[in-house]
């Protein structure tokens, strides 16, 4: 295995794996109440949220990384709040990486659990609430289940393009080997060193195996989960 | 009011304003009227999952909705169980998991020996560890009904629950809602607009139209008048109760005895002095001003003719034989024919009778 990729690509894949990840993870959560609420509520300024929700698509990376480095940097007031009550840096570490990645692949997420909040049948809620369950136990015990195709599938759609991250990245944590320097950035710095063509090229399969596994992955997940909860 | 509600609700055009009661004992109101006439809202205001305007809602002596007193018990802690028309099965549960679902959650946890029960009584036990989704019509109309039982509810609505399915699967769950209504002392509200249903299941009838109630009383009085059931909804024939007087074996027949006269059907397993209920279609009856002699017809009871409705080619006659009533379907032609007014001794010939049905209490 040591032969295919070097040490320091074999960083770069870590770090691009363990970025995507934590993103994707730490996204969950909002991106169910955000579906959530998209899918069940009517509110006035909905049509406000559903655009803020998508925004990342459309907005720039590299804007969104500025943006980023200006309001989290150790100088800016929220930066510096953070670094010193909880002592956490975003600021080139990797964990900026992850952050940088979260909101940029924020609307996948929000966008599959939606859907598959909307297909669920609807008078379901109504059933269960006769049966004496509550808000929070109609979440856990049904919409929660039905939405675990919408969930899973929004999940592994949301990692496989985090692993592509690259503008906000390099504009809001820099490119610090083994920090923050993922695969596109490994495949960046390829192409600025005289002699890296073949490391790039490696670099460049690798992500094109990744995308695709992630894209296969997740429709037979969907499919899989589909089936199980019968919808 | 110990038992009933009294709603007034407005959604767009539509007004409802209604009130009626479910009957100091348990028994099964059935709330008739065509589509449109507002049952479903009041079923989803009696469910709490809509909030009338103003009203009041009492069940088994409970205020569950008072717009005065600004009660207002919302549909979770209402115990009341709904067996919606669309079923509403919950698709990533098996069966056992679907008919938990409520008795996890109710506060008076039933017995492992109440959910056997449950599932004897609608014949589960084969369907337990499969999808709903798997499952035939009939079944899932079961499966949703033990669903609803075993939250231990206060009260049944049942929305319609043989609306979606075909004759022979409206056959074979009949004898389960019969046994149903039988077996469990729960109050139950049966929204249907099959006079047929109707007049096997219930006690009471609830009779509605644009979102006002026509008519109010026992399955026996309010089947038997001649202004409600036109249009859309004729008369089926009036629903008696009679009492079985004694069995001729050697003839397979049974007689029973309505309003001093007897009545001769196919024999009933039934012993003598039980009361049974009976359908007497209305085109079955004919009607004649003498004793009629040699003919076929078993059955020639003397009655009285208590109201006549002409309506074009058809007159429906009522008939009062002691305190039971009959209805009469003949043509304008017979009623200028014999020159029948209200008053007048005549004899039924009835040529069919349908015996079964929800047994008296």
């Amino acid at each position: 295995m040591e032969g295919i990729l070097t040490a320091a690509e074999w960083e770069a894949l870590g770090l691009s794996l363990r970025v995507a990840l934590v993103a994707v993870l730490a996204d969950l959560p909002f991106a169910f109440a955000a579906g959530l609420l998209l899918a069940r509520c009517r509110f006035p300024g909905k049509p406000l949220v559903d655009g803020l929700v998508h925004l990342p698509l459309v907005l720039p990376p590299v804007a969104l990384g500025y943006l980023l480095l200006v309001s989290f940097g150790t100088r800016a007031p929220l930066g510096a709040f953070l670094l010193n009550t909880f002592g956490m840096r975003f600021v080139f570490s990797w964990t900026g990486a992850a952050l940088a990645s979260a909101i940029l692949t924020f609307p996948f997420q929000v966008r599959a659990i939606r859907l598959s909040l909307e297909a669920e049948t609807p008078g379901l809620a109504e059933a269960a609430e006769t049966l004496g369950a509550g808000f929070w136990d109609r979440l856990v015990s049904l919409h929660l289940p039905l939405a675990a195709p919408g969930i899973l599938a929004g999940a592994v759609t949301a990692f496989a393009a985090c692993l592509g991250e690259f503008g906000a990245i390099i504009t809001f944590v820099s490119n610090i080997p083994g920090e923050t320097r993922t695969i596109p950035l490994a495949i960046y710095t390829a192409i600025q060193t005289p002699g890296g063509e073949q490391a790039a090229a490696r670099l460049a399969a690798l992500s094109i195996v990744l995308a695709l596994a992630g894209l296969i992955l997740a429709d037979w997940v969907s499919r899989r989960m589909r089936a199980f909860v019968g919808q | 009011m110990t038992n009933g509600v009294a709603l007034r609700c407005s959604q767009g055009a539509f007004q409802l304003d209604c009130a009626f009661g479910f009957g100091d004992t348990p028994c099964v109101t059935a709330l008739f009227g065509s589509s449109g006439a507002g049952k479903s809202t009041i079923i989803h205001a009696i469910a709490g999952l809509l909030r009338p305007q103003s009203g009041r809602i009492v069940l088994g002596g409970e205020t569950l909705f008072d717009s005065e007193r600004g009660i207002f018990v919302s549909a979770r802690d209402r115990r009341i169980g709904v067996v919606f028309q669309d079923v509403r099965l919950f698709p990533h549960l098996h069966v056992r998991g679907n008919l938990l679902y409520g008795w996890r959650r109710s506060a008076t946890r039933n017995s492992a020996a109440a959910f056997d029960a449950v599932v004897a009584l609608l014949g589960l036990a084969a369907l337990l560890e499969r999808r709903p989704q798997t499952l035939s019509g009939g079944e899932r109309s079961r499966v949703a009904l033990g669903r609803a039982l075993l939250m231990n509810p206060r009260a049944l609505l049942l929305d319609e629950p043989l609306a979606a399915l075909d004759a022979p699967r409206k056959a074979e769950i009949l004898p389960y809602l019969e046994r149903l209504v039988h077996e469990t002392k729960i109050p139950m509200l049966y929204v249907s607009h099959a006079l047929d249903e109707v007049a096997r299941l219930a006690d009471r009838m609830v009779v509605l139209d644009g979102g006002k109630v026509l008519a109010e009383g026992s399955l026996f009085d309010v089947t038997a008048r001649l202004d409600l059931f036109t249009g859309a909804h004729p008369i089926p024939g009036a629903i008696l109760e009679a009492v079985v007087a004694r069995h001729d074996s050697a003839h397979g027949l049974t007689e029973l005895a309505l309003g001093g006269e007897s009545l001769v059907v196919p024999s009933i397993a039934r012993a003598p002095g039980s009361k049974v209920r009976v359908r007497i279609d209305a085109d079955d009856v004919m009607l004649a001003l003498e004793r009629p002699v040699a003919v076929s017809a078993n059955n020639i009871l003397s009655a009285t003719i208590a109201a006549i409705r002409a309506d074009g080619a058809n007159a429906d006659v009522q008939l009062s034989l002691g305190e039971a009533r009959l209805i009469a379907r003949i043509t304008s032609r017979s009623l200028e024919r014999l020159a029948l007014r209200p008053g007048m001794a005549v004899f039924a010939l009835i040529k069919s009778v349908t015996v079964g049905g929800r047994e008296p209490g």
